[in-house]
């Protein structure tokens, strides 16, 4: 015998959508440690470390997510960490979230006029203070757009969890509409859940990129 | 950490070379199913309807926030429920042209809003038909201009073919799925999954890089 679809089983999804935001967040303070990490070593001046964090880039954004997250899943026991899968799973995600930080970062860090990195040269400054005080602070004007416009698409792409069983808002949707049977109802709910969090994101991504554009012009 | 043995997984060869080829035409065929509904929007975005604008923006917000694999469980497990019941390859390319030409309108959008008006009045100054204008004038500049978002966003919807396994399609991670329920070599399945996926994304990006060459020639003189 099926349930009817109730106000309890949206309160249970609502929890899952909790689980969601929490593994966005790890995901993008995670990512945007090794991110920045590998968005300094793609623009340093050792070939050997360049072209590693060029490779690293290459392979995890030429890999699905979702098999990404398989090797995670699998890979933690196999090197005989014993770890909880989410564990596992918000460090893949970090992993993931660095390669498309990284890129991002890149680029704003080589948007930054190419005068003002000979200015802080013919100032005196060392390579890393002219990094920290120069370039990285006008970096990150550029970079805030899509950084916010990337964090939409990890909470988007954490609903790939609910396959190796990670209980956020995806899984509880379909444990609901396998007790309920009520897909198309419990499935539109989930929808809107991820709507309502995403789309004021998109929204303040695109204020942030109109305002940057009419600063600079 | 055990010793990785790749026998069980590489004597499914057969297996995995099918899976790849479903991935294959899934993606292709959403690519330009997702493309002529990316032209279409981006059309209809910039036309002076109120009503189709309106409905237009509503789908592309929509499934630009709301992921992927939700779109799958609706359109495969959610239609039958209004009568529509699609096998899961249907199902697969349906959600994956829908969600690819959201993305795509965005891009052509741009690419057609970078067209210089004076160059349309040009055109239909010198007699072009609207289609002729339309096609010569606005489409092809605007799709040589945004050409490299277009090849990235073909390469995520490639990427994006393997949620699909979720709804039990048997494309390349689906197989992978399988394989690693009868060898149980789980490491070994997935990292050659991931590998294969890769050199997947090499090729598409190369033939991309081909398809500007030939089709935008001009692009390239003198370079």
């Amino acid at each position: 015998m099926f349930q009817p679809y109730t106000w309890n089983h949206v309160f249970f999804m609502l929890g899952g959508l909790g689980t969601t935001i929490w593994l966005a967040a790890i995901a993008l303070v995670g990512g945007s440690i090794a991110g920045s990490i590998l968005a300094l070593v793609r623009v340093a001046h050792n070939p050997l470390l360049r072209n590693a964090a060029r490779l690293y880039i290459f392979v995890v954004q030429g890999t699905p997510l979702l098999v990404t997250l398989f090797i995670a899943y699998f890979g933690a026991r196999w090197i005989g960490i014993d770890v909880a899968p989410v564990v596992a799973i918000a460090v893949a995600f970090s992993f993931y979230a660095a390669a498309f930080l990284g890129e991002i970062w890149r680029g704003a860090i080589e948007s930054v006029p190419h005068g003002q990195r000979e200015g802080s040269h013919a100032l005196g400054l060392s390579y890393a203070d002219a990094m920290r005080f120069i370039i990285v602070p006008q970096a990150i004007r550029i970079a805030t757009p899509p950084t916010v416009g990337f964090f939409v698409q990890l909470i988007k792409n954490t609903s790939l969890a609910s396959v190796v069983g990670i209980v956020e808002l995806t899984r509880t949707s379909q444990i609901v509409s396998n007790a309920t049977f009520k897909p198309l109802d419990v499935y539109l709910t989930a929808a809107t859940f991820y709507f309502v969090v995403c789309f004021p994101l998109t929204l303040l991504s695109r204020y942030l990129e109109r305002r940057l554009g009419t600063q600079t012009k | 950490m055990d010793y990785l043995d790749f026998s069980g997984v590489l004597a499914r060869g057969d297996l995995l070379a099918k899976g790849l080829l479903l991935t294959a035409q899934i993606s292709l065929a959403s690519m330009v199913i997702g493309l002529v509904i990316g032209v279409l929007s981006a059309c209809l975005t910039l036309s002076g309807n109120r009503l189709l604008r309106i409905v237009v923006l509503a789908y592309i917000e929509a499934i630009r926030n709301t992921p992927f694999i939700v779109q799958v469980f609706l359109i495969y497990f959610g239609l039958p429920a209004l009568g529509l019941r699609l096998d899961p390859i249907t199902a697969a390319i349906t959600a994956m042209s829908v969600y690819g030409g959201a993305y795509i309108s965005e891009i052509v959008r741009a690419g057609i809003e970078g067209i210089n008006t004076g160059q349309i009045e040009a055109a239909r100054a010198l007699g072009l038909s609207g289609y002729r204008t339309f096609r010569h004038v606005v489409l092809k500049p605007a799709l040589a201009a945004v050409f490299p978002s277009l090849s990235a966003q073909f390469i995520l919807l490639l990427l994006s073919s393997s949620v699909v396994s979720a709804i039990s399609v048997p494309e390349l991670t689906g197989v992978g799925n399988d394989i690693q329920g009868m060898t149980l070599r789980n490491m070994e399945i997935y990292l050659v999954i991931a590998v294969i996926y890769v050199a997947l994304v090499a090729v598409l990006r190369g033939l991309m890089l081909g398809i500007e060459r030939w089709a935008f020639s001009y692009k390239f003189i003198g370079r």
